[in-house]
Parts: structure tokens; sequence; C-alpha cells
């Protein structure tokens, strides 16, 4: 069954009175990957982890293309991954562990997908001891190992080195390119322009506006938008 | 001045001489203690990580219970223990009382509650860190509790050390349940008690010793492991 389109009615996620999500409207095609921009505190984490099922919203609805919220095929990664102490290899296949795959067949997919992220041969390190960049590429290729249809990504390149940020974006693309829908939350436009194919801008808990990234960044609607990339942000928008 | 340290002499002697008497009572502390701690290891750790993980009613409650347990005097736990496996008490049928077995339920009563309240703590900790990055790989709470306790291994070891303490240190509770009864229920502990009443200082002493450098060594062996297998995995 199709998660898509998924769309989000009048969605509320409103903890202590104060509104974080105030009434969003979205609807995301199953295809390409769409960037969720904003100024801090608009609500791009809150909304991901809406969608993942880790917040309940207060309010609206949650449209899984008619059916369903089937949690195993959505997947998010963080801004700072979690590695346990153990090896790297151990670290990717610990997305395999709910699905109940065997130990043996987790072990062979897991060293496959380090393989593909370029990891192979620090499969048995100690992941606490990769670096930044190298421990999102893992946490990244954790998720894609349970081949989710939806891959929510919360600023997964925030605090990497530009060579870091491109060996993430080129997963991100591979993944995109096996026919997973991202969505992702992201500060860097550069990074929009290069990876989006649909931009979502979100202030004040609102969806402004969900266009073409082309048609974002040529020709903003909303004022809230201009100035964003103008780097004027509107800080009332923000908190 | 003398006579103390003519106990300390003989003490040494029966210890050199590898004295069967104080070996087997040694041996025993062993068995006892060590099983104790590896049946309250499977019972206490998951425990503990059930009551830091899990969200249920009753869970601050059942924490605060495991917290007070920690100290629950020996002797309550003896007493307790004892009516339990007296001929009239629910498993009296099993004829436990005064065996080793009887021993063993009374320290796995003491170190659960101990062990559990440690691994609670550690457990919760992590628990923290980890919890979005689980939820979102749809990990459930049993698959959690494994995740988390196979994580927390090095940090749960000082769990595992502190049941083994109170275990072996242990002296009310074995006392009533075991009956202290020679070459079938003496232990290091209650042997002490017994000896320095009766004026057997030597042999006091010498189980003291023993039973000193057992906690000592096995303290310095689990440090020196954790900080080995820690260097590699943090």
């Amino acid at each position: 069954m199709s998660l898509f389109p998924l769309q989000l009615r009048d969605v509320v996620f409103r903890p202590n009175g104060r509104a974080v999500l105030d009434g969003v409207d979205l609807t995301l095609s199953g295809e390409g990957i769409t960037v969720v921009l904003g100024p801090n505190g608009a609500g791009k984490s809150v909304l991901l982890r809406t969608i993942c099922g880790l917040l309940p919203s207060t309010g609206g609805v949650i449209d899984w293309g008619g059916g369903s919220f089937d949690p195993l095929a959505v997947g998010m990664v963080f801004q700072h991954p979690v590695m346990l102490r153990s090896s790297v290899i151990d670290n990717i296949a610990l997305g395999l562990v709910p699905r109940g795959i065997g130990a043996r067949e987790r072990r062979m997919a897991a060293m496959a997908m380090l393989e593909q992220i370029g990891l192979a041969d620090r499969a048995s390190d100690n992941a606490r001891q990769l670096s930044g960049g190298e421990q999102q590429r893992l946490a990244l290729g954790r998720v894609w190992l349970t081949r989710p249809r939806l891959l929510l990504l919360d600023e997964p390149t925030s605090s990497l080195d530009p060579s870091a940020v491109e060996a993430v974006e080129r997963i991100v693309r591979q993944i995109r390119t096996e026919g997973t829908k991202i969505l992702m939350t992201t500060h860097n436009l550069g990074q929009a322009t290069r990876l989006a194919d649909d931009i979502v801008f979100l202030a004040g808990g609102r969806v402004r506006e969900h266009v073409s990234v082309r048609r974002f960044f040529s020709q903003p609607a909303s004022v809230e938008a201009r100035q964003f990339i103008q780097g004027e942000l509107p800080w009332h928008l923000a908190f | 001045m003398g006579g103390f340290s003519q106990a300390l002499a003989d003490a040494f002697s029966l210890l050199w001489g590898f004295d069967a008497r104080v070996f087997e009572i040694v041996l025993l502390s062993l068995q006892v203690s060590g099983l104790a701690v590896l049946i309250g290891t499977f019972i206490g750790l998951p425990l503990g990580a059930c009551l830091a993980v899990g969200s249920f009613p009753g869970k601050q409650a059942a924490a605060v219970i495991v917290n007070g347990f920690m100290g629950l005097p020996s002797v309550v736990v003896g007493v307790v223990v004892y009516l339990v496996l007296s001929r009239s008490g629910p498993m009296g049928d099993f004829g436990l009382l005064y065996t080793p077995s009887a021993m063993v339920i009374a320290q796995v009563v003491l170190v659960v509650p101990l062990m559990a309240a440690i691994a609670r703590q550690v457990v919760e900790d992590t628990w923290r860190q980890y919890r979005e990055e689980l939820a979102a790989l749809r990990f459930g709470w049993r698959a959690t509790v494994r995740v988390l306790l196979h994580d927390c291994r090095f940090s749960l070891s000082v769990a595992v050390l502190a049941g083994l303490g109170r275990a072996m240190s242990e002296v009310g509770a074995v006392m009533i349940v075991g009956g202290n009864i020679d070459r079938s229920t003496r232990v290091m502990t209650t042997a002490i008690a017994l000896e320095t009443s009766k004026g057997d200082l030597p042999l006091a002493i010498a189980l003291g010793m023993v039973l000193l450098a057992l906690i000592l060594f096995l303290n310095a062996g689990a440090f020196a492991l954790r900080t080995s297998v820690m260097r590699r995995f943090e």
C-alpha cells in the first residue's frame, strides 16, 4: 500500500499552549527530495518528528495515501546520530533488529551497505571513533538498510565540513534514486538548491510556501521567504 | 598486643598451610555468593532496565520501592526467607531450609534490588540520549531493553560488583536461613562471626583476610576489564 500522497491537514502541535505547528497544510508526492526551509524555531524539526510519529500532533490529520501509518516504512536521521558503544558494523545492522531479521543476514546486509557508503574498511572499528561525517554516513546507511518509503532527514549536515557534506549529499542522492521519498530540513540554502526538487518554507509554525526549488529562489511569493533568502530573517516569526 | 600478633601469625600459617577447613569455607562462600549474583544479574539488570524504559502505571512507585529495598536489612530478609522456607511456609515442602540453596535465595533477595536500582539509573541516563533514535528505528520496549543493557555493559559491571560485595559481606540472612552448620552451610562471614565469639581469632582473621583479598581482587579485575574494553568502545 502506498503512503503517498502524504497529506497534512491543519496539523497542530501545541505543547503547553504554545503553537509550534499552527495548522500545517502540506501535500507530498512519493518522489524526489523536498527540503523544508525556515528560520530557527519555525517548527521544521517538530514537523519531521510529527510525521515520523515521535511526537503526537495535538490537532489535524495526517493522511497516508488513504491508508494507515506504517512505521516501518518511515525512517529518520537526526542531526546528531546515536552511536552505540560497539563496532561500525554492529551500529549499521542495528536498524534491522526490529525487523526480525536473523543475525547472519543482518551482518551480510550491513556489510553490503558499508561498501555502498564507503565505510567497509572501518567495519570492525569503534563507531564512536568515526569522524562526524562518517558517523552521519553510517546513520544514513543504517536507515537506508531498512528500505524506507519515506526518509526524514533533520539537518543531517549542519555540523560537517564541506567534504563530509558532499559525501552525505551523494548518499542522499543515491537513496533518492532508489525511489525513496526524502523530506529534509536544512539551513544551508546552497544545499537546498543542490538537492531539492521542491521547497517547503515554514515560518511561525505554518507553511508559507510550497513550490519548486527554481521558483522558490527566483520568485519567492511571500515576504517572509524573500527576507529569509536575502538573509533578513523575520525574527518575529521565529520566536 | 602479643595475643593479637600471635593470632595474626597463626592466621597466616593457616593460609600458608592451605588449611582444609579455611578453603572449604571459602569455596562454599564463593559458590553461594557467585550463584546468587549470577541469578541476581539475570533478574536485577533487566528489571532495572525495564523500570528505566517502560511506561506503565505505578512506575514511579516501583522505582521508589526498588530504591528503598537497596538498604533492606539482611536480618529482615533472613526472617522472611526463613518463614517462606520453613516447614509450615509456602515453600516448606522443598526442604530447603538450612541448605546452601536457602542461602542463595536469601542473597538473591538482597542483591536484586541493589542491582536493579543501579541498572535503572545507568540505563535511564543512556535511554534519554538514545530514545528518539531507537524510536525512529522502531524498537519496541523489549528490543530497547536488550540494546540498552548491551550498550551499558561496562557501566553495569558496577551493579554486578556492588551485588557481589553485598552478597559476600552479608551475614545476617545466611546465618538465619543457613544455620551456620559446619561443613554444610558455614560461609566466611558466618564463620568469622562464630569463631570470633568463640575466641578462635586465627581462623576468623584468616577468613577475614581471604574475604578482603577476594573483594579487592574481584574489583581490581573488573576495573581492569572495564577500562580496557571502554578504551576500545568509548
